[in-house]
C-alpha cells in the first residue's frame, strides 16, 4: 500500500479544503425555496421501527434521515460525502485515524447540547449485541469490535473522546469506506438519556438532532413530524410539517394523489396503473425518473454441477434477452451487464458485457459437455412482477437447451434455500436483490460476491468466492486518501470485470426510480430520486403553495 | 345449565390450546428464519447466533412452546420481530378499529339481509323472490376484495360519497362496513327468508289473519319477532365468518384494524405478531360460539342445554 499523505503539511491541508467544502454545503440552500407548509405521504406497511440502530429498510431509511444526524452526510440529492455534524475532519496518514471536530451549538431535539461523548455511545451501543442491530458488521474495522461483538466488552477501544468537541476513531485496518459508514443511519447520534428512558422502545420515542421531530405517531395510521426550530442548519427544513398516513394500499394512494389529497405515495406507482399514467401527459409531468443503487440479477450456485462450470454460466449470461425482460416490466428497469449498477462510483461504462447470443450459448453448453442442454431449477420469489420474469428466464434457458423448472416462493424462503450451499442452483434475486447501504463500490462486494458471504445462511447464493479477488478487494479498500478515489474505483472497476469473467451471477437489469408527486411540491428534481432518500429528501424539498 | 358452562368454557380453553399449539408448530416449521431477518444482510454469523440466543430461538421446539404459553398466562405476546414493540399493544391499539368495523357490518348485514328476506319470503314463488335469491347467492360469492375495490371506485373515486379509505369519520366507515355486510347480508337473507315462510305456515298466523287482521299487522307484530329471533342468534357465529374477512377489507380501505396487521405481518413473516393474531381471532370465534349457543334456549325455549 503506497502512503499518500507524508507530512503534516499535506494533512492540514486536507482538512482545511474539507472545512471550505463544509461551509459551501451549509450555504447550499435553494433560494427559490419557500418556507412552511405541510405534506402527507403515504405508505402500505407501518412504520416498523425509527431507531437508527435498528430501522433498516427503505420506508423508514429516509424518516430517520430526518430525525438523526451522523458525522458525515452526503450533498443533497447525491453521491458526495460532506461533513455534517462533523465541522471537520482529519485521517492519519496511514489511513487507520479518523478525527472528527464536532459542529458547536447542536443540540437533540430534548434541548441538549449534543458532544463527542454521545457519538462515542452511539457507536458503542449499535455495536454491543444486546442491541441488536442488523447494523453492527459496518462498523467492523474500529478497533475492539471483535471484543464487543462476542460480548467481552461494553465499548469499542478504538474510540477516544479527545474533548467535548473531538472524537478520534482507530482502525485496525485501512477502510476506505469508513466516511460512508459515518454518513449511514446506524452511526446516526443518539441521546444516551433518551434511550436508557424509553429502552427497547426508544423507536417509538426518538429523540435526535435532525430537522425534524416526532410530533405523534398513533400506531397503525400516522407519523407527524414537525419543523425542528433549533436545527442547526440554518434555512432547513423548509416544510413546517410531513405527515406519514399508514395502511394505504399503492392503488388508492394513487387515486387519492389524483384527486389531490396526498403529496407523494411512498410505495410508488402501482406495476398495474404505470402505463396509465405514463401515457397521461399531465401526469407524466410529475413523475420524476432517476437512477436506484440496484442491481436485478441472477445467482449460480457455482459449487454445484453443472453451474461449476465457467462455460456453463457464461452460457446461461448469453441466453437471457434482457431486453425483453426490461419490457415485461414495462420500462421501470435499464438492461445491466455487470455487478455494479450506473449511477455508482466504479461502475465500468468500457465494459460489453455478454451478448444476447443463442448459438454461442449452445457451443459454449455443447463445449462443457451438454449438448442437449440439462435440467435444473430456477428459484423466485412468488411476488408481482417475478414469477413473470422467471418464467421469461425460464423461456431463454429453454432455448438454448436448459430445462429450469420454476420454483415461486415466498420471500423468507428463497433467502432460506439461497443461504443454504445444496439449496438452490439458480435465483432470480427480484423483490430481494442488492441496493446499496451507501454510494461506494465495495459495498456491492463483500456479502453478496466474496468469500464472506459464502457460509451457511450468507447472501453469496453463488458460493462463488476468489481468494485472489478478496485480497484486490482488500487492496482497494486501503486506498483512503479521497483524493485518490478515481485510482480506487478502477481498481473496484477491474475487480467486477474478473468476476463477470467468471460469470457467477447473470446481471440483468438495474431498477429505476419513478417518484411521483403532487403538483405543488417543489425543489430540484434530484431530491425527489435522492440517491439515499428514498423516496423523497424530507428535509430539502417544500411546497409552492404557501405565502 | 352452569355444568353445562363450565363444560363449553374447558372445551372453549382446550380448542385455544390446540389453536395455539398448531400455529405456533406451523410457523415453528416455516422456512424463514425469523434471527436473519433481525439481524440483517451484513451481518455476521456470529451476531445472527447472539440475537438467536438472546430470543430464545435456539431452544427446542418443546421449550419454546412452553415459554410462549408462560407469557400468554401473564397476558404477554411477545415482541414483534419487525416492529420491535409489545404485540399485545399492537393488537390492543388497533382492536377498537376492528370491533367499530364488526359493529357496522353486523348493523349493514341485519338491515339488508333481513329486509331482503321478509320481502321474499311474503313474495315467494314471485320473480322478486327470485331475483333477490339470486342476489343474496351473488353477494355470498363475490370475492370482498373486488367488492371493495367496485364500492371504493363507484362511490368514493366516481361520486366522490364517500372518503378514498383512511378512518376516522363515519364516513369512512361506511363502505368498508357495506363490503363486509354483502357478504353476511346474504345469508341472513336465506335464513330471514325461510325462517319467515316457517312462521308463516304457523297455526296462529291463520288465526290472525282469520280474524281479519290487516296483513302488516300480521306481518310485523306477529310473525317477524318469531322469525327474527333464531336469525339474530347467528351473529355470534358471524364473528369467525368476519374474522376471516377482515384481513382482506381493511386492507382494501387502510382500515386500521387487526386484520391489516395480519396481513402485514404476514407478507414480513413477523411470527409473533401472526401468533398473537390469530390467537385474538380464535378467541373472538369460540367467544362468538359460546354466545351463541348460551342465548339460543332464551330465544327459542325448545332448544335445551344438556
Amino acid at each position: 500500500m503506497k502512503k499518500f499523505l507524508t507530512s503534516t503539511v499535506a494533512a492540514s491541508a486536507l482538512v482545511l479544503m474539507l472545512g471550505m467544502a463544509s461551509a459551501r454545503a451549509e450555504d447550499a440552500v435553494d433560494p427559490n425555496a419557500k418556507q412552511g407548509g405541510a405534506i402527507t405521504v403515504t405508505y402500505k406497511d407501518d412504520v416498523a421501527t425509527l431507531d437508527p440502530a435498528i430501522g433498516y429498510d427503505w420506508q423508514n431509511w429516509s424518516m430517520i434521515k430526518s430525525l438523526f444526524d451522523g458525522l458525515m452526510d452526503y450533498e443533497p440529492g447525491t453521491t458526495n460525502l460532506k461533513p455534517d455534524l462533523a465541522e471537520s475532519y482529519e485521517i492519519a496518514p496511514d489511513g487507520k485515524t479518523f478525527t472528527f471536530k464536532l459542529r458547536h451549538g447542536v443540540k437533540f431535539h430534548n434541548g441538549r447540547e449534543m458532544t463527542a461523548d454521545d457519538v462515542k455511545y452511539t457507536i458503542d451501543r449499535v455495536t454491543n449485541p444486546k442491541t441488536q442491530s442488523p447494523g453492527a458488521g459496518f462498523f467492523g474495522s474500529i478497533k475492539g469490535y471483535d471484543d464487543v461483538a462476542a460480548g467481552k466488552s461494553e465499548g469499542l477501544s478504538g474510540i477516544t473522546v479527545v474533548d467535548p468537541y473531538t472524537v478520534k476513531f482507530e482502525l485496525s485496518r485501512p477502510d476506505a469506506t469508513f466516511l460512508h459508514v459515518m454518513a449511514i443511519n446506524f452511526s446516526h447520534v443518539v441521546p444516551k438519556e433518551e434511550v436508557e428512558k424509553y429502552g427497547a422502545d426508544f423507536g417509538k420515542h426518538p429523540v435526535g438532532t435532525g430537522a425534524f421531530k416526532l410530533a405523534e405517531w398513533t400506531l397503525g395510521q400516522r407519523i407527524v413530524f414537525e419543523r425542528n426550530p433549533d436545527y442547526w442548519h440554518k434555512g432547513l427544513p423548509h416544510l413546517d410539517k410531513v405527515t406519514f398516513e399508514i395502511g394505504q394500499e399503492p392503488i388508492v394512494a394513487l387515486l387519492r394523489l389524483q384527486k389531490g389529497e396526498i403529496d407523494i405515495p411512498g410505495d410508488g406507482i402501482p406495476p398495474a396503473k404505470f402505463q396509465e399514467v405514463m401515457a397521461d401527459p399531465e401526469q407524466k409531468a410529475r413523475v420524476v425518473v432517476g437512477g436506484q443503487l440496484h442491481t436485478g440479477y441472477i445467482t449460480m450456485n457455482t459449487t454445484m454441477a453443472p453451474f461449476d462450470n465457467v462455460k456453463v454460466r457464461q452460457a446461461v449470461n448469453m441466453a437471457i434477452n434482457k431486453d425483453r425482460i426490461v419490457q415485461l416490466i414495462n420500462n421501470r428497469a435499464v438492461p445491466a451487464n455487470q455487478p455494479l449498477p450506473p449511477s455508482m462510483p466504479g461502475y465500468d461504462k468500457e465494459f460489453k458485457g455478454y451478448p444476447h447470443d443463442v448459438a454461442k450459448a449452445k457451443a459454449l453448453l455443447a463445449e462443457a459437455g451438454h449438448p442437449d442442454g440439462f435440467e435444473t431449477q430456477l428459484f423466485a420469489m412468488n411476488t408481482d412482477p417475478n414469477p413473470r420474469i422467471a418464467q421469461a428466464i425460464q423461456q431463454d434457458l429453454a432455448a438454448v437447451g436448459i430445462k429450469a423448472s420454476i420454483q415461486s416462493l415466498a420471500q423468507a424462503n428463497v433467502i432460506a434455500a439461497g443461504g443454504d450451499k445444496a439449496g438452490a442452483p439458480m435465483i432470480w434475486s427480484g423483490g430481494m436483490a442488492w441496493i446499496a447501504d451507501f454510494p461506494d463500490p465495495s459495498n456491492f462486494y463483500g456479502p453478496i460476491l466474496g468469500c464472506a458471504g459464502a457460509v451457511p445462511g450468507g447472501w453469496n447464493w453463488s458460493w462463488y468466492c476468489n481468494k485472489d479477488l478478496d485480497a484486490k478487494a482488500a487492496e482497494a479498500d486501503s486506498v483512503v486518501d479521497p483524493a485518490k478515489a478515481g485510482e480506487r474505483d478502477k481498481m473496484w472497476s477491474a475487480i467486477y470485470d474478473k468476476i463477470m469473467e467468471d460469470a457467477p451471477w447473470a446481471p440483468v437489469f438495474n431498477e429505476q426510480r419513478f417518484t411521483m408527486k403532487s403538483a405543488r411540491m417543489g425543489g430540484a428534481d434530484n431530491l425527489y430520486v435522492d440517491p439515499v432518500h428514498i423516496p423523497i429528501n424530507y428535509d430539502n424539498v417544500y411546497v409552492n403553495d404557501v405565502q | 345449565m352452569i355444568a353445562y358452562l363450565g363444560r363449553r368454557v374447558i372445551q372453549s380453553l382446550l380448542i385455544l390450546l390446540g389453536v395455539s399449539l398448531i400455529t405456533f408448530a406451523l410457523l415453528y416449521l416455516l422456512p424463514a428464519d425469523p434471527v436473519r431477518q433481525i439481524a440483517g444482510r451484513s451481518a455476521t454469523p456470529e451476531t445472527v447466533e447472539n440475537i438467536r440466543r438472546q430470543l430464545g430461538l435456539d431452544q427446542p421446539f418443546v421449550v419454546q412452546y412452553w415459554h410462549y404459553l408462560v407469557s400468554l398466562l401473564s397476558g404477554d405476546l411477545g415482541r414483534s420481530y419487525i416492529q420491535r414493540s409489545e404485540v399485545t399493544e399492537l393488537i390492543v391499539s388497533r382492536l377498537p378499529a376492528s370491533l367499530l368495523l364488526m359493529v357496522g357490518a353486523i348493523l349493514c348485514e341485519l338491515l339488508i339481509g333481513l329486509t331482503m328476506g321478509l320481502i321474499a319470503a311474503v313474495k315467494r314463488g314471485t320473480a322478486t323472490d327470485q331475483t333477490l335469491m339470486v342476489a343474496s347467492f351473488v353477494g355470498v360469492s363475490a370475492p370482498q376484495f373486488v367488492v371493495g375495490l367496485l364500492l371504493l371506485y363507484v362511490f368514493a373515486v366516481r361520486l366522490s360519497w364517500f372518503p378514498i379509505g383512511g378512518y376516522g369519520t363515519w364516513r369512512h366507515l361506511v363502505l368498508p362496513s357495506l363490503t363486509m355486510g354483502i357478504l353476511g347480508a346474504g345469508w341472513y337473507a336465506r335464513m330471514m327468508r325461510s325462517s319467515m315462510i316457517d312462521v308463516l305456515r304457523q297455526d296462529y298466523v291463520r288465526t290472525a289473519r282469520a280474524k281479519g287482521l290487516a296483513r302488516g299487522a300480521i306481518l310485523f307484530r306477529h310473525a317477524l319477532p318469531n322469525a327474527i329471533l333464531p336469525v339474530i342468534a347467528m351473529i355470534g357465529i358471524d364473528i369467525g365468518i368476519f374474522m376471516g374477512g377482515i384481513v382482506v377489507v381493511e386492507s382494501v380501505f387502510g382500515w386500521p384494524g387487526i386484520g391489516q396487521l395480519a396481513w402485514q405481518a404476514i407478507q414480513r413473516v413477523d411470527i409473533p405478531i401472526i401468533m398473537g393474531v390469530t390467537l385474538v381471532s380464535a378467541f373472538a370465534i369460540v367467544l362468538g360460539n359460546l354466545l351463541a349457543d348460551i342465548v339460543a334456549p332464551f330465544i327459542d325455549p325448545r332448544i335445551k342445554l344438556r
